[in-house]
């Protein structure tokens, strides 16, 4: 008797997407070490132009900025969904949990292009802070806060807020309670039990949390390219600015792969870094 | 028990907290619905005078409801193609082992950690040199990418509650292993498999990066028109389509929760 019925069947199309995938990764490696010819979309012969090109203080730069852009994020986001997924698998009151739940995940189904809109409406010059401000005179005159990396952060914490407040909840609301009570019945205060208890063992979605927050900014085109309006460079908008504004298609593969290995390198270093912490999560 | 006014402070600190938090994750949809109803077309904050007239032109304009259907087209193909391909997927790794089996998830699941743009990029590449060219089957192939581990996941996680004793009877009584799957596995995976389509369509819907690397001005997406439309014009045209937009996913996603528990979806419930 055949032990694996339908196992062909069942791999094959997910094979033939997976080649698709690898074809089109292989395209964006061949491309980048191919030569630029201006003016067409042809591509010349092999090459470490590219690689070289972006050793440049202005493609150097658009690199530390884009880390730069995501770790503050990251850090920002975790800081703000933490207390949200908190009260989300701590409350009692099921309005409450629903309220959270819903405020804190429709955004996560409105697109990148609609979250970034609204907050050029917010920040922009005759925007609703700008006219609060004036309005409560802190200000004189308009803050610039769009095109700015403050302005660009702040933005993208809220895009990425609601993937981050999922995956805290997730991990708060498998922890054993019974942990937090032995911890109360032996006198331990709340902040206390939240320092010793909580927090170390939510510690896996914490990393989760802060990795994939940092792999979503990493990818985040329009905020960027909205709200910096040019004047923010990150590697993402390089890349759109390099493919359909000067067609060096070459050049944009090198900067995505360069992009791509940094995106990996920080969250393989983010899961070594966390995993001290997750042995301790896992003994204590 | 008696609460210390220590534990007291530390209550109320937490709630003003989280009501600003909220607040922060609210603010941008109030501001936009209020700038909507403007009549002026400068974005000004707050509006002189109200009206309607941008919600008319968010319906009138015709690369919204062109990018609207494609975008529908899009999303329908995508979501259908990933879910079956995606569940058939996981099943086989939930239940064998074959050659190449994590080599095969781990491409499959990459599309979560390579930015967008790479995967837009290299699809885009790869049509211009075997000539496919920019249409729908190439906006759909990467958006089947995109969603696939989410459709994975959903299936995976319905298939470790799944009960095999009902298959072994199923088994026991005589049933062949296409019956089995008909009768007995599938029925039980659809909800999983209805969440993970939902997934997938509200995902692709509103992709973007990918998108607008793979597209053309033929197939572009309500995403990709809203980005060309915020980049031409300065009006709120897009603040209306941005409210329908809010008021639609809030609705359904009140209803998911009433009917669904969306906590349940998200495995955020507590235990």
């Amino acid at each position: 008797m055949n032990t694996r019925p339908f196992l062909g069947w069942f791999v094959s199309p997910a094979g033939l997407v997976a080649a698709g995938l690898i074809a089109a990764m292989l395209a964006v490696f061949q491309y980048s070490v191919r030569a630029y010819i201006p003016g067409t979309l042809e591509v010349g012969g092999f090459t470490w132009a590219n690689f070289e090109a972006m050793l440049r203080p202005l493609y150097a730069l658009a690199f530390w900025n884009t880390v730069l852009i995501c770790f503050e994020t990251a850090v920002f986001t975790l800081l703000l969904a933490y207390p949200l997924a908190y009260t989300l698998t701590r409350t009692n009151s099921s309005a409450l949990r629903s309220f959270i739940l819903i405020v804190s995940v429709t955004p996560l189904f409105l697109g990148e292009v609609v979250r970034t809109y609204s907050w050029m409406i917010v920040l922009g010059n005759n925007g609703f802070l700008n006219t609060l401000l004036l309005k409560l005179g802190l200000v004189d005159r308009p803050l610039r806060m769009m095109f700015t990396s403050g302005g660009v952060i702040a933005a993208l914490v809220h895009v990425t807020m609601p993937i981050m407040v999922i995956m805290l909840a997730a991990a708060l609301s498998h922890i054993d309670r019974n942990y937090e009570k032995a911890a109360e019945s032996l006198g331990a205060g709340p902040i206390r039990i939240f320092m010793t208890i909580t927090l170390p063992l939510s510690m896996p979605g914490i990393v989760a949390g802060f990795s994939t927050a940092f792999a979503w900014t990493f990818s985040a085109f329009a905020t960027p390219q909205l709200i910096g309006g040019g004047r923010v460079a990150t590697v993402s908008t390089l890349i759109y600015q390099l493919g359909f504004s000067s067609f060096n298609f070459p050049f944009a593969a090198s900067l995505s792969i360069i992009g791509l290995a940094l995106s990996l390198a920080v969250i393989a270093l983010l899961k070594k870094a966390a995993s001290p912490l997750e042995r301790m999560a896992g003994t204590t | 028990m008696k609460r210390s006014p220590a534990t007291i402070a530390l209550r109320w600190s937490g709630r003003i907290i989280v009501a600003a938090i909220l607040l922060f994750v609210l603010l941008p949809g109030v501001v936009v619905a209020i700038s909507a109803f403007n009549d002026r077309a400068i974005l000004q904050f707050p509006p002189q005078s109200w009206s309607l007239r941008w919600f008319y032109r968010a319906f009138s304009y015709s690369d919204f409801a062109k990018g609207f259907w494609n975008g529908l087209t899009v999303t329908v193909w995508a979501s259908s193609i990933a879910v079956v391909v995606g569940s058939a997927f996981a099943f086989a790794i939930h239940r064998y082992k074959f050659a190449l089996r994590d080599f095969l998830e781990g491409i499959l699941l990459s599309p979560l950690i390579i930015p967008h743009y790479t995967v837009g990029l290299g699809i885009l590449i790869l049509a211009s040199q075997t000539g496919i060219g920019r249409g729908f089957p190439l906006v759909i192939f990467a958006h089947v990418v995109m969603v696939l581990p989410f459709v994975m996941r959903s299936t995976y996680i319905s298939l470790e509650n799944l009960d095999t004793r009902l298959e072994l009877a199923a088994s026991s009584l005589g049933a062949t292993p296409l019956r089995i799957l008909f009768t007995v596995t599938i029925p039980l995976l659809i909800p999983g498999l209805l969440s993970g389509w939902l997934f997938a369509a509200i995902l692709s819907f509103n992709e973007f990066t990918a998108t607008l690397f793979v597209s053309s001005q033929a197939t572009q997406t309500l995403p990709v028109a809203m980005y060309n439309y915020v980049r031409e014009f300065a009006d709120p045209t897009l603040a209306a389509l941005s409210v329908i937009y809010i008021v639609v996913t809030a609705t359904l996603l009140t209803i998911a929760n009433s009917f669904l528990g969306l906590g349940k979806i998200l495995n955020v419930d507590a235990h």
